[in-house]
């Protein structure tokens, strides 16, 4: 999964076909008046990682993908807009000034070169890890060596992480209560 | 699965096992629908229809060309793209899920391994959960496309209420992940054929419900509510929000949203048959039967597997239906709940009783006692 041809054991119809929709639906998500269509547009774009995802074997990414991003996260953003009006348009679409026009494509060209730069010049980006699609398939699976990992070596990372998610839910619940007009 | 290397017979294969699964899922439906009116009829100690074809049963036929035939009007202030998809993405993911259930053992026919299973994914049932967690979505566009304010109120408590009984259900998973060690689930099938006692000549095999019992009731629960079947049918009332989300649509289009009400409710009682319940194992009795039947005629290794595969579909259907007999039952049986007891059910009590039997499973397996 993580050897330097990354791309190389995918079929790249595949890839190209999963790319060419994240490339498509991430400028709906841009371009598109109605806030909630472009939410939809986003959920989409995460189907589409999910998919090149799963055409490079790694099936528990994909899955958690989709559950986390397009099941759980997705589902509150919409939820949010459809509450709040949603006839205000996200982006404004007055035409903008010839300066910031040309300051956009000038951007975009540089970012083009930049990336054309550095993967003409690096090819193996990725450095060797330890995890050889050989090896998870010895251990039983992507879910079973993950899961191995998360709760031998990175238990201590895994855990802390909960605690922040713990004051992240106790922050927000305090902010919420005191703009409620607590009596303290 | 490498697609290069697949020839002809894989390929028909490959192919056939999905056809198969959604021809026969969407046979359910208008038995499932016959079998609820005349159960209805049955428990309230009516009649039920019994005009059309022997007992009724025609009548289901009669109703899907009435809807088939019907104007297929579309409100005028509704949003057209939207409006449209979201009957589809109900029922998509109702089909899904089926993906990955097991319905029958493996079989070895010319050198040649044939799962019943459309796919043998490594993440099981967490595939299940993220395609579980999608069918939200085809609720919330319904509500918010048909631009009415009792859709939309309806796709707001609907999707509340998958959200939060997704949580339960997940937690209920894990206990029964931590039990067989497994995601996948043709493992945690092949775990229940173990024996957990043995009772002087009976075997009590390692069932899902005996070792996860209250995972059981946490997992049935969620799937009642994930279904939006009574009694948690809060996306609908008549006295408050009208049709809820499925307000603003009429012929096919609303009979995609029950066919997907329907399908999850098949898948639903699939997984609790398959988690709790063995899944394909025989039910008792079968084993020794076919074991007679072998016998008896002297069958052959392959004619004898094929009986076997033949048992086991049986005995999954037999286990299915039961399950699907049983969302009809409560339907008629038990009275809604108001939107806050329901909520307060999910959260205040599902989710630390689900939370609680994880720690209790832990500790049952860390004494070694499951």
């Amino acid at each position: 999964m993580n050897s330097p041809a990354v791309f190389a054991d995918v079929s790249p119809y595949f890839f190209f076909i999963f790319a060419g929709m994240a490339i498509l639906f991430s400028t709906m998500v841009v371009f598109k008046k109605n806030p909630a269509s472009s939410a939809f547009s986003l959920v989409l774009v995460f189907f589409a990682f999910a998919g090149i995802y799963a055409a490079m074997d790694a099936h528990l990414v994909a899955a958690l993908q989709i559950l986390v991003y397009a099941g759980a996260i997705m589902v509150l953003f919409v939820f949010v807009i459809m509450l709040l009006s949603s006839d205000v348009p996200s982006l404004d679409m007055k035409r903008s000034g010839l300066m910031t026009r040309i300051a956009a494509v000038s951007a975009v060209a540089l970012l083009l070169v930049g990336l054309i730069y550095v993967f003409k010049n690096n090819p193996s980006l990725l450095p060797k890890g330890p995890h050889s699609p050989e090896k998870i398939a010895q251990v039983g699976g992507n879910t079973r060596a993950i899961s191995q990992l998360m709760f031998s070596d990175y238990l201590l990372p895994f855990e802390l992480t909960s605690v922040l998610l713990l004051v992240g839910i106790v922050g927000s619940v305090a902010l919420a209560k005191r703009k409620m007009g607590g009596t303290k | 699965m490498n697609l290069a290397a697949m020839d002809m017979i894989d390929w028909v294969i490959f192919l056939a096992k999905p056809v198969l699964i959604c021809v026969i899922m969407l046979q359910v439906v208008p038995i499932m629908v016959w079998v609820e009116r005349r159960g209805s009829a049955l428990i309230q100690n009516r009649l039920g229809p019994n005009r059309i074809g022997p007992l009724g049963l025609l009548q289901s036929l009669a109703d899907a060309i009435k809807m088939m035939t019907k104007e297929d009007f579309i409100p005028g202030h509704v949003m057209g793209f939207y409006y449209q998809l979201a009957p589809v993405l109900c029922v998509v993911p109702a089909f899904m899920t089926f993906a990955v259930i097991p319905f029958a053992g493996n079989l070895v026919m010319d050198g040649r391994t044939i799962h019943f299973q459309a796919a043998d994914l490594n993440v099981g049932v967490l595939y299940i959960l993220s395609i579980t967690s999608l069918a939200v979505y085809g609720i919330i566009m319904a509500g918010w496309a048909s631009n009415n304010k009792y859709a939309l109120l309806g796709s707001l408590r609907s999707s509340a209420q998958m959200i939060s009984y997704e949580l339960t259900m997940g937690l209920a998973l894990v206990g029964i992940i931590m039990t067989f060690s497994s995601v996948q689930l043709a493992d945690i099938v092949a775990g229940q054929s173990q024996t957990l006692i043995q009772l002087g000549p009976i075997a009590i095999p390692k069932l899902g419900i005996f070792v996860q019992p209250i995972g059981f009731f946490l997992f049935t629960t969620a799937v009642f509510a994930e279904t939006n079947r009574l009694p948690f049918d809060l996306p609908e009332g008549e006295s408050e929000i009208v049709a809820g989300y499925h307000l603003e649509y009429s012929s096919m289009k609303f009979g995609l949203f029950m066919m997907g009400e329907y399908i999850s409710m098949a898948v639903g009682s699939a997984l609790i048959s398959t988690l709790y319940f063995g899944g394909f194992q025989m039910l008792p009795g079968m084993g020794w039967l076919h074991g007679q039947i072998v016998q008896a005629a002297a069958l052959p290794q392959l004619q004898a597997d094929l009986l076997r595969v033949g048992f086991e579909i049986a005995s999954f259907t037999a286990k299915t239906g039961f399950w699907l007999w049983t969302f009809v039952w409560v339907r008629w049986t038990i009275p809604r709940f108001r939107y806050d007891q329901l909520m307060d059910l999910g959260w205040k009590f599902m989710l630390p009783v689900a939370l609680l039997n994880i720690f209790a499973t832990g500790f049952f397996i860390y004494k070694g006692w499951i």
